[in-house]
């Protein structure tokens, strides 16, 4: 499965593309919910580490309109509740996760996303 | 003592393609072990193991550090990457599993960010041509063909571990 966080920390890495590469874009998406274990002080520990804009954007690319544009001053607990479910419970099963900038398609098949590159794409 | 995953639903079919956990891997489990109260004064959010084969290091790691961590896996070799998922679900621990080479798509957004990085690398010496040969089909041999000295694959490794892993220098 491709979850969100995991698709906030990947970018593209074709040799020569180095800007606007991430985040890299759905299309062709099969999706599947599969519950996780709230946690919220892992969530709170983890903002920092998020592209919060790029996780938004996915999470509307992927059909979920729960977060704010803005990471909240106060982390309530409905807050909590959406992010996790973003973060953590949305699995892109199937689908493409295109760079902005070269076009490169990093194909996911089964739940494993493929970012192996052609030997001239290699830096 | 924290048991070794469960591995029971890879076959030796699998094992075809994807490194049998041996006692190298099983160093490594006790070496975690060992650690345990290091890892966890941690405090880590992101696990990051480069070639986890059958999964059978991260599950581990996931046991000792439980559901508040990411368990990121990058594995050059396809079905390494499915057994890994697998083996994930198989022990109740989440591993996300992208299929790459070493942490590449990962450099730009993990800078110094992971707190651990786990790798069983192919170390055995070898030729070069075998070594790169390998990494090329993204097979098993790949789990142990090493290169020069068999340090061909620690030293890329090296590279990326500098770049990825959390500075702890004030």
């Amino acid at each position: 499965m491709v979850r969100l966080i995991t698709h906030n920390l990947l970018a593209c890495h074709v040799k020569g593309c180095t800007t606007n590469n991430f985040p890299l874009q759905f299309r062709d998406v099969q999706i599947e919910l599969r519950e996780a274990e709230f946690n919220p002080e892992f969530l709170k520990g983890f903002l920092s580490k998020l592209e919060w804009k790029a996780l938004v954007d996915a999470s509307r690319q992927l059909g979920d309109t729960t977060l704010p544009p803005d990471i909240p001053e106060m982390l309530d607990d409905d807050f909590l509740k959406n992010l996790h479910h973003v973060l953590l419970e949305i699995h892109v099963e199937e689908g493409i996760m295109s760079c902005p900038n070269c076009k490169h398609d990093y194909p996911i098949l089964n739940g494993i996303p493929n970012m192996l590159l052609a030997e001239h794409e290699i830096g | 003592m924290i048991p070794t995953p469960d591995l029971s639903h890879l076959s030796a079919k699998d094992y075809d393609h994807v490194y049998e956990p041996a006692e190298d891997t099983f160093l490594l489990l006790d070496a975690l072990e060992e650690d345990e109260k290091e890892l966890k004064d941690l405090h880590p959010s992101i696990s990051l193991e480069i070639g986890p084969g059958s999964g059978c290091v991260s599950a581990f790691i996931g046991k000792i550090l439980g559901p508040s961590v990411l368990y990121l896996c990058s594995d050059i070799n396809p079905h390494a990457c499915t057994c890994t998922r697998a083996t994930g679900t198989q022990n109740k621990v989440t591993l996300d599993v992208i299929n790459a080479s070493f942490a590449s798509p990962l450099t730009l957004r993990l800078k110094h960010a992971v707190d651990i990085i786990l790798f069983n690398p192919p170390y055995v010496p070898t030729i070069q041509e075998e070594m790169s040969d390998a990494q090329d089909k993204c097979s098993i041999s790949g789990s142990w063909a090493g290169g020069t000295d068999g340090m061909n694959v620690t030293n890329i490794f090296l590279e990326h571990v500098e770049v990825c892993l959390i500075d702890l220098q004030p």
